[in-house]
């Protein structure tokens, strides 16, 4: 009677959570069977697959690549740039502040950046963001380095965002490293940057993962930034910033804006498939340090 | 030995000279408002040019400290151009006449009697209190729910989690319009209604909080699944020994057993449904009519504060307004964070 009822109990959540999938993956389905009709048969009839033709995605791929708003190859190209050097720049420069961070942990100067960066965590971008660009503007202006509507600019602002999580998380976990380690090296004669590189970086692979996965998640589908610094209508793009800029050009035109949504989450959905163990654990791991 | 230290030496002030040279040429070129195009590169290979320098400069003694500057520097360097500095200017300029370019006068607190005289931005603060607290029970009791079923005894758990996940990859401006078709064409023919829920307030925000819920709900029921199963099992099973029923077990067990992670759950909710911007941008963009709300007729029924400031300095053009809405907003979330902080700690003298 009791296996019985557990394994009724089973059937009814398995069930349930088929029934949560199936309207969490809905809005995907639609962008997905969407993006092979004609808006005529879309307007009709979003739900059916009547009407929906190998052909017409073509048509429609085409066009929405081909677009001069959405310019989907630059703006891909753009943000592919502007997140892998970021996230590359982020996990060096941040390990190596957070190694001098955590080996002159009992000094007042590295104490003292410490507390500055995990404060600063809690600034929020829109405190920031005016005088951000101001700055930027003047400054670049001042220096003859353009630092709006450049994918070099864009760079420097999300190392300087992205820092403080990353010396923080980063440093907690350095602190756990053995520092026997490096006084063994030295005593070999192994200068404290090679030990750095050689010994202690390789060290940081699980920590320093997470961190550019959770970084990596931020920047890539980051709006507000780009869109400030690179500007609306700016040369210059990145995929969120196309995606709003190619969506204001044609309202309503649901077969070419949805078309559009489908190319803005295949690289992220791509890259998930890949390394979705990785990419749910370092989440939490992120969440649960940060 | 001692010969290949003086060459050393002597390469390293070299270099170090050449790139002060380098330096100091481009910064007389920015003050002599030269347009040489070429000047930011010498300021950037000066500046790297100088820390080559340094490194190379042969002190056995003093070369760890150098190391740890050359370390430190870019991104400390990066950081204050970035945060700090944009910060101090920002409360700063809250209290001028800042157009964005220019500041001809400081007005003192006008910019912010201004903005609590503004009924829509009142508005965008109580709607934005009531979505953060509508968003932090939901989410964390579906999240809660959902954690619940993938930890539970049934199959094909592992789809079920990165099923409920896949929302949180895509960014909100996407997301947004996807729902903006779901809202205005799909739902509208499946239930046969002409109007769609955005096109009024208060179910425009109530679908704001619905796509919040659908983008946010799998991450945090992935932090609690890791906080449920992070429970020792032998609790779990003393408790099926001395006849605890499901019920006793969820409430008595596993809830006080995963009390830290409901606290990080909790203010992640928090803070994140207060900067929400990107959603709110793409599905309503703050639109939505309030007859009557303190006296006057309000067009902005679902416009947040991150949305609201962002709107008051670029759509408006007031930067200086929009600054003193952005320092409120940052004074918000600081003594938010510094709640946080007090319950995580007596939180831990506790257990």
């Amino acid at each position: 009677m009791v296996g019985k009822k557990k394994r009724n109990n089973g059937i009814i959540l398995t069930l349930v959570g088929i029934l949560i999938a199936v309207y969490i993956l809905f809005p995907f389905y639609l962008v997905v069977m969407n993006s092979f009709k004609k808006q005529a048969a879309i307007v009709a009839n979003p739900i059916s697959v009547a009407n929906a033709s190998f052909a017409q995605f073509k048509t429609n791929i085409d066009t929405v690549v081909n677009n001069s708003n959405f310019n989907f190859w630059y703006a891909f190209g753009t943000s592919a740039l502007i997140t892998i050097l970021s996230l590359v720049l982020l996990a060096v420069l941040g390990a190596m502040a957070a190694w001098v961070i955590s080996r002159n942990n009992k000094k007042k100067w590295a104490t003292a950046i410490y507390m500055v960066f995990i404060a600063s965590m809690i600034i929020p971008f829109q405190v920031v963001m005016l005088p951000l660009i101001s700055t930027f503007r003047d400054v670049g202006k001042f220096v003859g380095i353009s630092m709006l509507q450049s994918v070099p600019g864009a760079i420097f602002a999300y190392c300087g965002f992205g820092g403080a999580m990353t010396v923080f998380i980063l440093t907690g976990f350095i602190k756990g490293v053995p520092y026997d380690l490096e006084e063994a090296a030295a005593i070999d004669g192994c200068s404290p940057e090679g030990t750095f590189f050689k010994i202690i970086f390789p060290l940081l692979t699980p920590v320093v993962t997470t961190v550019t996965i959770l970084n990596g998640m931020w920047i890539w589908n980051d709006y507000l930034l780009p869109s400030l610094m690179l500007g609306q209508n700016g040369k210059v793009k990145t995929l969120p910033v196309a995606v709003q800029a190619f969506v204001g050009s044609y309202v309503k035109q649901w077969d070419l804006i949805l078309t559009a949504a489908l190319l803005a989450i295949l690289p992220m959905i791509i890259v998930f498939l890949i390394g979705q163990k990785q990419i749910m654990h370092g989440m939490v791991e992120g969440a649960v340090k940060g | 030995m001692k010969a290949n230290t003086v060459a050393s030496k002597a390469l390293s002030i070299a270099v170090m000279a050449a790139s002060l040279i380098l330096l100091f040429a481009a910064l007389a070129l920015d003050f002599t408002g030269s347009g040489f195009k070429g000047r930011g590169a010498l300021l950037v290979v000066g500046m790297i040019g100088f820390f080559v320098g340094l490194y190379l400069f042969p002190t056995p003694k003093n070369h760890r400290k150098i190391v740890y500057i050359i370390f430190l520097f870019p991104l400390l360097f990066t950081f204050a151009v970035t945060v700090i500095i944009p910060l101090v200017l920002g409360i700063g300029y809250s209290f001028t006449d800042w157009t964005g370019v220019a500041i001809t006068k400081n007005v003192g607190l006008a910019n912010y009697s201004t903005m609590f005289h503004d009924p829509a931005f009142l508005y965008s603060i109580l709607i934005t209190f009531i979505f953060v607290v509508l968003n932090m029970v939901l989410i964390n009791l579906v999240g809660f729910l959902l954690a619940l079923l993938c930890t539970s005894a049934i199959k094909a758990t592992g789809f079920f989690r990165a099923a409920y996940f896949l929302p949180n990859l895509i960014g909100g401006i996407v997301l947004g319009y996807i729902w903006q078709f779901v809202f205005n064409n799909v739902l509208t023919k499946m239930t046969n209604t002409s109007a769609s829920i955005l096109s009024q307030s208060k179910p425009a925000l109530i679908a704001i909080v619905v796509v919040y819920l659908w983008q946010y709900g799998g991450y945090i029921m992935l932090i609690y699944i890791t906080g449920l199963t992070q429970i020792p099992g032998d609790v779990l099973e003393a408790a099926a020994i001395d006849g605890a029923n499901a019920r006793q077990t969820l409430f008595q067990i596993k809830i006080p057993m995963i009390a830290s992670t409901i606290t990080i759950c909790t203010f992640l909710t928090l803070t994140s449904a207060f900067k929400q911007f990107d959603v709110n941008m793409s599905l309503t963009n703050g639109a939505g009519s309030v007859p009557n709300f303190m006296g006057s007729y309000l067009s902005n029924g679902t416009q947040m504060l991150a949305l609201n400031i962002y709107n008051t300095a670029i759509a408006k053009n007031s930067y200086a307004v929009g600054q003193a809405k952005a320092v409120l907003f940052f004074i918000i979330l600081a003594v938010v964070s510094l709640i946080q902080v007090r319950v995580s700690n007596s939180k831990e003298v506790e257990l």
